[in-house]
């Protein structure tokens, strides 16, 4: 039998046969700023540890942990590398289109795995910022109910659409949003087609 | 490129035996259409029928009891869809058919089918299923009720090899009035099936699970029980399902068939020893593994096992670059993220229905191959766990 294409792009395949910045145990990494995102669910979890420079601002080194897919592995891999020596603005501005890019492309299923990695480092930051008395520096990801009967916000449906939801029924399958009054069914059909957008230009 | 290939998915599909393949290639020459008079048609008419005859006779049913169809979903989506027929005159409109009870972990083909019927307004309930993936008899016997109309429970079930007790459940859905299926499609030419012994009134089967073909599988439906087509719009396989056969397809399966008679019994008995060894192995150098499936009826060469901490598509992505074919329960790797949905139904967390992988033996595998495995499996459950958050150190 000839040796076929393989499931992902050579670059994830590289990362993820030999993943580079492990967090391994033993070594006993003394980070200053730490991240834990997932979604056990989704089967996927993910810590991000950050090293930084506080004079300059800039990331100096960077471990991780992942219970995840290939995906996952490969794009905290490629994101631990991109990170070193980064200006904290820079890192956090990070996102999983960067990521994707940088790895040569991801199945469109498989984008969510890589949302993972740059979510844990933006936590990571924000977790440096308020250990150092710089809370005013903290930037957050509000979260904005968006169908109050069902209680879901807008992030779970930007989770949705990156987990493969596409249409306003299977939105509605999945997250229940906008099967109550219905009142907020305009607004949600909006932001599914923005994150299509964002995410998938689509 | 790895040492050794070796396929270990048999539960997904199986390469054609090399009987099957000579047949199927010899076979090629018989273009007729088995529909047509003249001595072409005839000819592959013949074959048609001795296939059948093969198949039938295999599962203890008479030939006009089988039809050939173009899957085992097709099969599956046949039975189910038949009960919310409207048309005057289908049988199944003197048949109470208001309700069917399945369980929690049919394939996705009986999931979804069932799902759609009771958008059209079928009452289903689902079975649940105990630790080791068997319904519970008496809560069948409980929910089954006047209306019900169809009770459809999987012989074996494709990811954890569980058979279930399928003739008692068969008494029970009698006793209660109602109608039975049972997708066997993991079962048929692995375990021994026999309709009659059985007392079903439909059984799925397929070719491709068992070193036939791809693209065909059949239908038996018991004598006397109510039918009414999918595919309408030809006498073929007397008016049951439309489409000119796919002769092809129903020759390999006929051997197919011929082949499991003769090597069905001794295979059962070496896959069970290398399913032994591969399960010893994996427990004597992994720690922290968990199996799933029943301990005793659970098919000769399924091994579902799941691995704490490590996730189950990245133990089948550096299982394949060492040549090793196995597969997740979880359909992650296919395009949907959920946990496997019979994983979590036996009762275990989602975190290791996202660590089990599926392995499943076949007529080719060895004792070389299951080596191969054990030997390579450590290092890649050890790898993963090393980069795990959910392995020994857990999350602070």
């Amino acid at each position: 039998m000839s040796e076929t294409g393989w499931a992902y792009s050579d670059k994830v395949k590289e990362h993820f046969m030999d993943p580079k910045n492990v967090l391994r145990d033993e070594e006993g990494f003394q980070d200053d700023g730490k991240g834990v995102t997932g979604n056990i669910q989704c089967g996927d979890e993910m810590i991000f540890l950050i090293k930084v420079d506080n004079e300059r601002g800039i990331i100096t080194d960077c471990k991780w942990k992942t219970f995840g897919c290939a995906s996952a592995i490969a794009s905290a891999s490629v994101l631990s590398e991109i990170v070193k020596g980064m200006k904290l603005d820079d890192a956090y501005n990070l996102s999983a289109k960067d990521i994707t890019r940088e790895l040569g492309g991801l199945p469109e299923h498989k984008i969510h795995c890589s949302v993972l990695g740059d979510k844990a480092l933006r936590m990571a930051i924000n977790d440096y910022y308020i250990r150092n008395g710089m809370e005013d520096r903290v930037r957050r990801e509000e979260e904005r109910v968006v169908c109050t009967c069902m209680d879901v916000t807008d992030q779970e449906i930007e989770h949705a659409v990156l987990e493969g939801v596409r249409t306003f029924y299977e939105l509605q399958e999945r997250t229940k949003a906008g099967t109550g009054c219905g009142e907020c069914q305009e607004e949600v059909t909006q932001l599914l087609q923005a994150y299509k957008e964002k995410h998938f230009h689509i | 490129m790895a040492e050794k290939l070796v396929y270990m998915d048999n539960n997904a599909t199986t390469p054609l035996h090399p009987e099957v393949k000579k047949t199927m290639t010899d076979a090629m020459e018989l273009f007729g259409n088995p529909s047509s008079l003249h001595s072409f048609g005839r000819q592959a008419r013949q074959h048609v029928e001795e296939a059948r005859d093969k198949v039938a006779s295999f599962i203890g049913a008479s030939p006009e009891e089988l039809m050939f169809v173009g899957s085992g979903s097709e099969a599956n989506n046949t039975v189910l869809n038949a009960l919310t027929c409207q048309r005057q005159q289908c049988e199944y409109r003197n048949h109470r058919s208001n309700e069917i009870i399945t369980t929690t972990i049919e394939h996705p083909c009986v999931l979804e089918t069932s799902k759609c019927l009771q958008e059209k307004g079928v009452r289903v309930s689902y079975l649940e299923v105990d630790e080791h993936g068997k319904i519970d008899t008496e809560q069948l016997r409980d929910w089954i009720a006047e209306r019900t109309g169809l009770v459809s429970v999987m012989m074996a079930n494709n990811e954890i090899g569980t058979i279930q007790d399928i003739g008692t459940i068969a008494e029970i859905v009698h006793e209660g009035g109602a109608l039975f299926h049972s997708d066997a499609v993991q079962a048929v030419g692995k375990i021994p099936v026999d309709v009659r012994k059985l007392g079903v009134d439909f059984l799925t089967l397929s070719a491709h699970k068992i070193y036939g073909p791809k693209g065909i599988g059949a239908l038996y439906v018991k004598k006397g029980a109510p039918f009414c087509p999918l595919i309408r719009g030809g006498h073929q396989e007397r008016g049951r399902r439309a489409g000119t056969e796919n002769t092809l397809g129903i020759i390999g399966f006929g051997k197919a068939i011929e082949m499991r008679t003769l090597e069905m019994d001794e295979e059962e008995e070496r896959l069970l020893e290398l399913k032994a060894t591969l399960r010893k192995g994996i427990e004597e150098s992994i720690p922290d593994v968990r199996f799933v499936g029943h301990p005793v009826d659970c098919l000769p060469g399924t091994l579902n096992v799941s691995f704490d901490g490590a996730e189950g598509e990245a133990i089948i992505l550096y299982l394949d670059l060492e040549g090793i074919a196995v597969s997740t329960g979880s359909a992650c790797a296919t395009g949907s993220l959920d946990p496997s949905h019979v994983i979590l139904a036996t009762g275990l967390p989602a975190e290791c229905a996202h660590s089990s992988i599926r392995i499943s033996l076949g007529r080719e595998n060895t004792t070389e191959d299951v080596e191969y495995v054990i030997d390579k499996l450590p290092r890649v459950i050890g790898k993963l766990r090393d980069m795990s958050t959910m392995y020994g150190r857990r999350l602070a």
